[in-house]
């Protein structure tokens, strides 16, 4: 059994279907990579998984125990955390305060508590004061994941946290992930850079069009099959 | 002498504005609801407490112990179970709502307690004064500004020291990814209705004591409440006092000229202000 798994997950905004069908599954202790271009499904998937959007009750197992029909603020007091696209601090609340709101629903002791979020980015520190949105978009992101990480999740979910950020914060940001693993937390990463995701995960996704259209270990894959399930049909 | 004990007293009637006003302040700062039943709240809390003073035979204050819990489960279920479900992007559903409220509580208050106005018994306090340098100042007038002061301190430190207070804040900003916090939004406001209706049942306390009421001068009560927190900037706490204080000197100067002027004098006040500064004197910097 795996601790995370979608099964014939579908999603619709009205009358937009997003998700057709999906599986996936994360074990324990396992990175896994969402790629695919905008619009694949990615983003909704998250949703659908963190419980902004609500499903049918199976849809969405973790922990053996369906989860689909659980609303955001359930699901995170089980175990999953989300950093959410865009990384959506509350602005009036300080850095600090915005990394302490993240055990409002969930306080369970583990590795991550102010001090260890700190030490995983020690410029938080520094700015433990200031209103979360004055920082640069690099710390911002940092805030989002310490938040994230503060109720100690199982599973923590990440959505496009390089998008619009310069390529030397990223690789800053990206190498915070194995010690969140190493930590006990399992991870799904939605990325489009693609050789970003590859570096950090065990498995990848690739979606189109909101369905899976390829699945594999991350060493595996080879560059034409990913193009192919990234862009669709054969390359030219 | 006569004008310092004139801006005294509005300073103080002023404490009496300012906790009319906190409790919409407070409700309006986190989910961005008018409420305009807010007055018709403080008169329906004036009645409960009247009618446990003369059932139960107890001293006002006493009955606003008893009044205050009610209050409380009182706003709860009306965010949960009203107000929550017209809370949307749109604000003229809860404005409807709210209307239809006021409505509602006044002819309510109408058929049960007749169009008689009534006060609350007082017994001494009602007279009591302490002199200070030369000025005279009631106690009840002190007992209100004092109470306003301490409200919203509270809620200050609720807001801005708690683990609860950064919850509301964190509703106010974004309630989607509050949920992803593991915060029910929906929880949260109706908390904060009740909160507020705590702070209604100390105003209807103070205004029965102060002055006669009867079902329908809830508006009457909102207005001043609506300018106290749109001169304070809304959603500051602070402001909203400084706001009831503008109003309440305004009125009692107004009234000191020529006793006609007293209402008026207080509207005019907060025109002047929305003239020159439209978004309040201390306006939030995230809205």
């Amino acid at each position: 059994m795996s601790l995370l798994e979608t099964h014939a997950l579908t999603a619709s905004y009205g009358d937009f279907q997003a998700l057709f069908g999906v599986d996936i599954r994360l074990e324990e202790g396992e990175a896994v990579a969402i790629i695919g271009a905008n619009g694949a499904g990615k983003s909704t998937l998250m949703r659908s998984i963190s419980g902004v959007l609500i499903n049918e009750t199976d849809q969405v197992q973790f922990d053996g125990q369906p989860i689909g029909h659980l609303t955001a603020d359930e699901i995170m007091a089980r175990g999953v955390a989300m950093v959410p696209e865009g990384r959506r601090l509350f602005p009036s609340l300080s850095v600090e305060e915005n990394l302490l709101i993240g055990t409002y629903g969930r306080k369970v002791a583990g590795h991550w508590s102010l001090e260890t979020v700190y030490d995983l980015f020690p410029i938080l520190q520094e700015r433990r004061n200031h209103p979360g949105t004055a920082l640069s978009g690099g710390q911002q992101q940092m805030v989002a994941i310490g938040r994230a990480l503060m109720s100690n999740p199982r599973v923590l979910l990440c959505d496009e946290i390089s998008l619009g950020l310069a390529p030397v914060v990223i690789k800053d940001i990206y190498a915070a992930v194995p010690r969140i693993q190493d930590a006990g937390a399992s991870l799904i990463v939605v990325e489009q850079d693609i050789g970003q995701a590859m570096k950090v995960s065990d498995r990848v996704y690739c979606m189109m069009e909101g369905r899976v259209t390829l699945e594999g270990a991350a060493d595996t894959l080879s560059r034409e099959a990913i193009h192919d399930a990234y862009f669709g049909g054969a390359t030219i | 002498m006569i004008w310092i004990d004139t801006i005294i007293q509005g300073v103080l009637l002023g404490g009496l504005y300012a906790l009319f006003a906190a409790g919409l302040s407070l409700v309006f700062g986190i989910m961005r609801l008018v409420n305009l039943a807010h007055g018709d709240l403080i008169i329906f809390a004036a009645y409960l407490i009247l009618l446990l003073v003369s059932l139960l035979g107890l001293s006002p204050f006493l009955a606003a112990i008893i009044a205050a819990p009610i209050m409380f489960g009182v706003g709860w279920a009306l965010q949960r179970h009203v107000l929550n479900r017209v809370l949307g992007p749109d604000i003229l559903p809860p404005l409807l709502v709210t209307f239809g409220l006021s409505v509602v509580l006044q002819n309510a208050l109408l058929e049960g307690f007749s169009a008689d106005s009534q006060r609350l018994p007082t017994g001494e306090i009602a007279t009591a004064s302490v002199q200070l340098g030369g000025l005279n100042l009631g106690v009840l007038p002190l007992l209100t500004f004092a109470s306003a002061i301490l409200v919203i301190v509270g809620l200050n430190q609720l807001f801005y020291r708690t683990e609860l207070g950064r919850a509301f804040r964190a509703t106010s900003d974004d309630a989607v990814t509050a949920g992803l916090m593991g915060i029910r939004p929906e929880r949260i406001f109706a908390t904060a209705t009740a909160i507020a209706m705590l702070v209604v049942t100390l105003a209807a306390l103070y205004l029965g004591m102060r002055a006669n009421f009867d079902p329908n001068i809830g508006p009457a009560r909102l207005i001043y409440a609506f300018e106290a927190v749109i001169i304070g900037g809304l959603g500051s706490l602070w402001g909203t006092l400084v706001g009831g204080v503008i109003i309440g000197v305004a009125q009692t100067l107004g009234a000191a000229i020529n006793p006609e002027w007293q209402i008026l004098a207080g509207h005019l006040a907060f025109l002047i202000v929305l003239l020159i500064k439209p978004r309040g004197l201390f306006p939030r910097a995230v809205d």
